[in-house]
């Protein structure tokens, strides 16, 4: 087994590195298997895929294998983009929104390494984007697949521990428990107080956790053009939202479900629609806001640079 | 004007290259072989095995020495390796009853055929730290053994089984289910669960079978018999159709040995907790016994509330390379999930500040 | 029963690119997508159908087959699995009704059998109206070939939702999939 980088070859033209564009195909590592995954793990990940598709919303155990990369920091995301990947893809990765992120870095490094495919930052150039907590703001098109990265697939997992159960519940759709947990919170805060990891209906039929994405990036979910595809490999779980699939946040009609932003304008591109991040910058309570999705804020910047 | 941290790659490579450096040590020192680690601490060796899910002593010991010594990660590196093999199938069951034994005790009874016989242990031995070790010296004189004994030796649990007063296992020719193939499914069964716990955490398991002394669980546990010792692993390849020796390979098996007040189906009887695991390892062996009877708990027509009779508890939370990457996980960002929090508690905040205020 | 007939020309690329066209085709249903097959086959087996077999099937996956003896032989080269007649993973029978196939449960419904339907031909206008997740409004297929009844069992088959069974339609070299969530009509 070789254990040695493998070097890149030449960029295959467009912009040049550091720049957030597309990065040529590189030569892949050939002491693995192309995308790392040996190919019968590869086909029992694809039958998982297609029977999540087949089913929107449901979570389909699979046979999760263990990574070189920690459970818990995307393992789930990796093993699904190992299996849909090919050499024509262009792959970005995000984390936070952020494509230069610690983990994000990794990932995009796992996947040159091993599957040699090109990467990018930009979100428009992309056709699988592997993320973990954020759906990119620029509206995602038919030609891309976005892989989330899962920790927790079970939306119920903290109203009912015990796996057996839940199954039992998604499987008579008794939902009930969540309804209740969520109208506690309203007698309580006046409002639901979840922000993050909301969640969701899937077609009228699966309750389903979107992810630990910001409540914020729920409704991009709803009847998404892209295929949104589900990863939990410590949980062993696949699930899937096709195309133009209705994805409902749960809510109540005297208190309908809104999402949360922080109440400012992004400090470099200034943005009122986006995510932003909170910023400390100094000790004396001074901070800004800026844009979560990193490529979004640059590409705003860049725009009004231009016409400056 | 804010400028936002970027270069994340290289401080990876940076932060990677410094791992290496550390991992050395002190220059001026000999490096430790990996040769020297599967020798010298090789109960070390054999616990990464156990939890890496992997026999092979060589490449044990060279993760011990590339995780610095951390045995969780080194065991991380071994199933990260292992899941690259390709998968031959399944060999025929061990047959520990033929084990070449090294060590084999039993607390049930005073003298059996085959004897006690101590070997290599800690027990008996008092803590005192050892500071002739301090010194690189002359290796120890070779120790004392008595002849060795060519009796078979039978196991405890056999001779009370022939009396009709140890319940029999079920034997299966079917091959049994395999965990890093198959996502656990519940109730699982005991071939699974016995997979689970054999590749578990030590500590997880130890502070669960010791749950079951205090009273979570009700266990009353006799050690029938712990071996540990060499046996060898048989393999019918498919197209040669007959059974082949592919080697030999060190476990330490441990049988408690347990009562059972009967049911409407049983007769009082013993019942059985059997713990298995890779290389010379007592303490989980022992453990995983004590927790394999737990689990048995429900099929027993027990009581099944304590901790350590919970399949899903149990089996979920034992595996520490599921565990560690979880909650290690928590050191990544998560600023915008904490965003959004901070949105929501502020929220809270006001309207209860303006509340308190009417 | 040996064969000689060769599976993917490139195993590994050629299955990545079969898979996506399949997962293109489930996730847009209606919508045609063509696969890459092996470059020569044996009779009784369109392109489409042995790219899918060569892309999804193998020992982990019983398959009720009921195409011929080369085909037969060219399957246990190539995929390895065990044949069955009831509880199939996957299906090419063209005998086979949906109804009567493995559905899952409702704890399990991905146990559902995937039943490869091979037909005359695919044309994405005119046809059959096709609604439900993957689908913006509507899509239209036209089916030639279909069983006889097809439609009137799809709707028992979907009726069943989250059990039933997934039908991967192949004509030539092209697929086009139909999840059970998805509604059909007749126009």
């Amino acid at each position: 087994m070789t254990s040695a980088a493998a070097k890149p070859s030449p960029p295959s033209g467009g912009r040049g590195l550091g720049e957030g564009g597309a990065q040529g195909a590189y030569a892949h590592d050939t002491g693995y298997n192309f995308a790392y995954l040996d190919e019968s793990t590869k086909r029992m990940i694809r039958r998982a895929i297609l029977k999540g598709v087949a089913i929107p919303g449901h979570q389909v155990p699979f046979g999760s294998r263990e990574m070189p990369l920690p459970y818990g920091w995307g393992t789930g995301g990796i093993q699904v983009t190992a299996s849909i990947l090919g050499p024509s893809d262009v792959l970005k990765v995000i984390d936070q929104g952020a494509d230069d992120t610690t983990n994000a870095v990794s990932i995009r490094a796992f996947f040159r390494r091993v599957a040699g495919v090109a990467t990018t930052e930009r979100t428009a150039e992309a056709t699988v984007i592997q993320t973990r907590h954020r759906i990119p703001e620029r509206q995602l098109t038919e030609g891309q697949i976005l892989v989330y990265q899962v920790p927790m697939p079970e939306p119920l997992f903290r109203l009912e521990a015990r796996v057996a159960e839940t199954k039992r519940m998604h499987a008579l759709a008794d939902y009930g428990l969540m309804h209740v947990k969520l109208y506690e919170d309203i007698a309580r805060h006046g409002h639901i107080a979840t922000s993050y990891n909301y969640p969701v209906m899937v077609d009228g039929r699966y309750l389903m956790s979107p992810s630990p994405i910001p409540a914020f990036d729920n409704p991009k979910m709803d009847r998404m053009p892209a295929l949104q595809l589900f990863g939990a490999g410590r949980e062993k779980r696949i699930y899937a939202v096709p195309p133009y699939t209705a994805v409902r946040s749960l809510d109540f009609e005297d208190h309908p479900f809104r999402p949360i932003r922080a109440p400012h304008a992004c400090a470099l591109c200034g943005s009122r629609e986006s995510y932003l991040d909170e910023v400390i910058t100094d000790d004396r309570g001074g901070k800004i806001f800026v844009c979560s999705d990193t490529d979004y804020c640059t590409e705003r910047q860049a725009t009004k640079a231009a016409a400056e | 004007m804010y400028v936002a941290t970027k270069g994340g790659e290289q401080a990876i490579g940076a932060a990677h290259a410094w791992l290496a450096e550390t991992r050395r040590g002190d220059a001026a020192l000999p490096e430790l072989s990996v040769a020297q680690i599967e020798e010298q601490l090789g109960l070390a060796v054999d616990r990464v095995m156990a939890e890496g899910s992997c026999h092979d002593r060589g490449l044990a010991a060279l993760a011990v020495k590339q995780a610095k010594g951390d045995l969780i990660e080194a065991a991380f590196l071994l199933r990260a390796y292992r899941t690259t093999l390709p998968r031959f199938g399944a060999t025929a069951p061990l047959d520990t009853g033929a084990m070449r034994i090294r060590r084999r005790i039993s607390a049930t009874y005073k003298d059996l055929p085959g004897g006690q016989v101590l070997g290599p242990t800690f027990d008996y031995t008092h803590r005192l730290l050892d500071f002739s070790l301090t010194a690189a010296g002359l290796p120890p004189e070779a120790a004392s053994q008595a002849e060795p004994d060519t009796a078979p030796t039978p196991r405890v649990t056999e001779l009370l089984a022939r009396e009709g007063l140890m319940q029999r296992e079920q034997p299966s020719e079917a091959e049994p289910g395999d965990l890093t193939r198959e996502p656990l499914r519940f109730p699982a069964d005991r071939a699974v669960r016995l997979q689970a716990l054999a590749r578990g955490d030590e500590g997880f398991l130890l502070g669960l079978g010791y749950s079951t002394q205090r009273g979570y669980g009700n266990a009353h546990p006799f050690v029938g018999e712990i071996r540990v010792g060499d046996v060898a692993v048989c393999f019918t390849p498919p197209e040669l159709g007959f059974e082949i020796e592919l080697g030999d390979i060190g476990v330490t098996e441990c049988q408690m040995v347990n009562q059972f007040k009967g049911s409407r189906t049983e007769p009082p009887q013993f019942t059985r907790g059997y713990g298995l695991v890779f290389g010379h390892g007592e303490r989980k062996a022992m453990a995983m016994a004590l927790v394999d009877r737990g689990l048995r708990a429900a099929e027993l027509g027990e009581e099944a509330d304590a901790p350590a009779q919970q399949q899903e508890f149990v089996l979920y939370h034992c595996d520490n390379v599921e565990a560690t990457g979880f909650v290690e996980h928590l050191k990544l960002p998560h600023y915008v999930d904490f965003q959004s929090d901070l949105e929501n508690v502020r929220t809270m905040r006001e309207s209860a500040m303006k509340a308190a205020a009417e | 029963m040996d064969t000689r007939y060769p599976g993917f020309a490139d195993p590994v690329l050629d299955a990545q690119a079969s898979f996506r066209a399949v997962l293109e085709a489930m996730s847009r249903p209606g919508r045609v997508q063509a696969v890459v097959a092996p470059p020569e086959l044996p009779p009784g087996l369109s392109p489409a159908a042995a790219s899918v077999l060569l892309t999804l099937v193998d020992a982990a996956t019983p398959l009720r087959l009921a195409a011929g003896t080369e085909v037969e032989a060219w399957v246990r080269f190539h995929c390895g699995c065990p044949f069955v007649c009831d509880g199939a993973a996957f299906v090419l029978d063209p005998g086979a009704t949906l109804m009567e196939l493995e559905a899952g449960t409702d704890e399990e419904p991905e146990r559902g059998a995937t039943l490869i339907l091979e037909v005359a031909a695919l044309e994405e206008a005119g046809g059959w109206r096709l609604r439900g997740p993957g689908i913006r409004d509507e899509h239209r297929l036209r089916v030639t070939g279909a069983p006889p009844g097809f439609v009137a069992e799809w709707a028992r088959n979907h009726a069943r939702f989250p059990c039933s069974v997934d039908v991967i339609l192949c004509a030539g070299a092209r697929i086009a999939a139909l999840p059970r969530s998805l509604r059909i009509e007749e126009s």
